[in-house]
């Protein structure tokens, strides 16, 4: 029998049978693990499976290789934090929809995990969470392998006066460096090197950047399957105005 | 042998409607045949009717084509109602939810089932949803209230919101309050329930 016990967000929950459920848990040492939950569509239980919930959890199986199943305690929901406001709904939501659709199953993802939890936390707090949530995408697209290296400038080595993004490889290019390139570029917001005052347009703009990534390279190389519209629907509502 | 070949052909329909039975919500193998027994044995006053009426419902139960209630005619008895026309509308996720509001008698007015709700992991969007079919009956059916009535779940407030979104500034939008369900103890309340019964307080 295999067994280990840990504490993380569950990311999605759906029904499994008549009585069962079966979750997707994002943990620190297991990263995202799926798993059967006996009796998760009963009264008792089914609240608790609420996306964005912390939930301490001891999954069990005969082998590693097996589904096995959860057996789960509520730390904390985040449901009744989020309900009522539509662009905390939609950013919750965005988060669990991107985290399941691109973390490896069974990968540790500690320091993402870290970052999630934090994020989650923050849910409502809307001055800070659209900020927030852009660095933890930048985060995310860190560790699942590419970064964004906006430090200096790829074409000339410049660390002034940087103002786009390349599309290919994703460092940074300075406006003499760009030429008669610039138009090819993305933009390169000084909210995403973590600078300037990081209004609500500089954020929108950044989302663009990141969203392209996001799109281009990363679900990309998953196979060609489309981003979660879950991230579309939470940036248009924030680009709409709070 | 034969004793036993010929035993298993005279019970082969009863062993199919246990098979059958047992697929019924709530029901498993064995219940499903305590079930059938309990049929055979009350054979007039259960078996024969309840095999009728399963036969008319199969060839007459239908959707609403207005609302997606289940009737047995083409537009229900709800939306066929002139006293029901009361200028509100009530959106469920399922038929289970309008039943379940109907048995509350609370309502007067009309509704309309979604069928399901919003869902980002199974791809189900606006268009596999009866939300184009909401936004119509809205503009032609003279409403002057939605209700909101989907379940407090992370996939049941989205799609709220979503249609909320939708019908923004054409009709007044409202939803169902959440907080402490009658009967219930404030110990045995999730925080969740707790957090949203304190924000929606009111004065007494």
């Amino acid at each position: 029998m295999v067994e280990w016990r840990d504490e993380g967000i569950l990311l999605s929950a759906r029904k499994h049978g008549e009585t069962s459920a079966i979750i997707e848990m994002f943990t620190p040492a297991q990263g995202r693990h799926v798993g059967v939950v006996r009796g998760g569509t009963s009264r008792k239980i089914a609240p608790i499976l609420q996306p964005g919930a912390q939930l301490d959890v001891v999954w069990r199986a005969r082998l590693e290789s097996h589904l096995g199943s959860f057996t789960v305690e509520p730390v904390r929901s985040r449901a009744a934090q989020v309900l009522e406001s539509r662009l905390s709904l939609s950013g919750l939501n965005a988060v669990t929809a991107l985290l399941s659709f691109c973390l490896p199953e069974r990968e540790a993802h500690a320091a993402l995990y870290r970052r999630t939890e934090a994020l989650l936390d923050l849910l409502d707090q809307q001055a800070l969470w659209p900020l927030a949530y852009l660095q933890w995408e930048l985060k995310l697209l860190e560790e699942m392998g590419y970064a964004l290296d906006l430090d200096t400038c790829a074409v000339t080595g410049a660390r002034d006066g940087l103002l786009y993004v390349s599309p290919k490889s994703g460092r940074a290019v300075s406006q003499a460096g760009a030429g008669e390139w610039a138009d090819r570029l993305l933009p390169l917001p000084p909210v995403l090197r973590g600078e300037g005052d990081a209004d609500d347009a500089e954020i929108a703009q950044a989302f663009q950047t990141t969203g392209y990534f996001l799109e281009t390279h990363l679900a990309q190389d998953l196979g060609d399957k489309p981003l979660p519209s879950a991230r579309a629907r939470y940036v248009a509502l924030f680009s709409r105005g709070r | 042998m034969r004793f036993e070949s010929n035993r298993l052909s005279s019970t082969r329909d009863i062993d199919a409607l246990i098979e059958m039975m047992a697929k019924l919500p709530g029901l498993g193998p064995r219940s499903a045949r305590r079930a059938v027994l309990h049929l055979i044995r009350k054979r007039a006053l259960l078996l024969t009717p309840l095999a009728d009426l399963m036969q008319t419902v199969a060839a007459t139960a239908r959707e609403c084509l207005n609302c997606g209630n289940v009737g047995t005619s083409d537009v229900c008895d709800i939306c066929t109602s002139e006293k029901r026309a009361n200028g509100e509308l009530c959106v469920v996720e399922d038929v289970a939810d309008l039943w379940a509001m109907e048995r509350s008698g609370v309502f007067k007015g009309r509704y309309h089932v979604l069928g399901g709700t919003l869902s980002a992991l199974d791809a189900i969007g606006p268009q596999e949803l009866r939300i184009p079919r909401l936004i119509d009956r809205v503009a032609s059916e003279g409403i002057t209230e939605v209700i909101l009535a989907l379940n407090a779940t992370i996939d049941g407030q989205t799609t709220a919101h979503y249609i909320a979104d939708q019908l923004d500034g054409q009709v007044q939008l409202t939803s169902l309050a959440q907080g402490v369900p009658i009967g219930g103890e404030l110990d045995y309340l999730d925080d969740g329930t707790i957090t949203a019964a304190m924000r929606a307080r009111k004065q007494i």
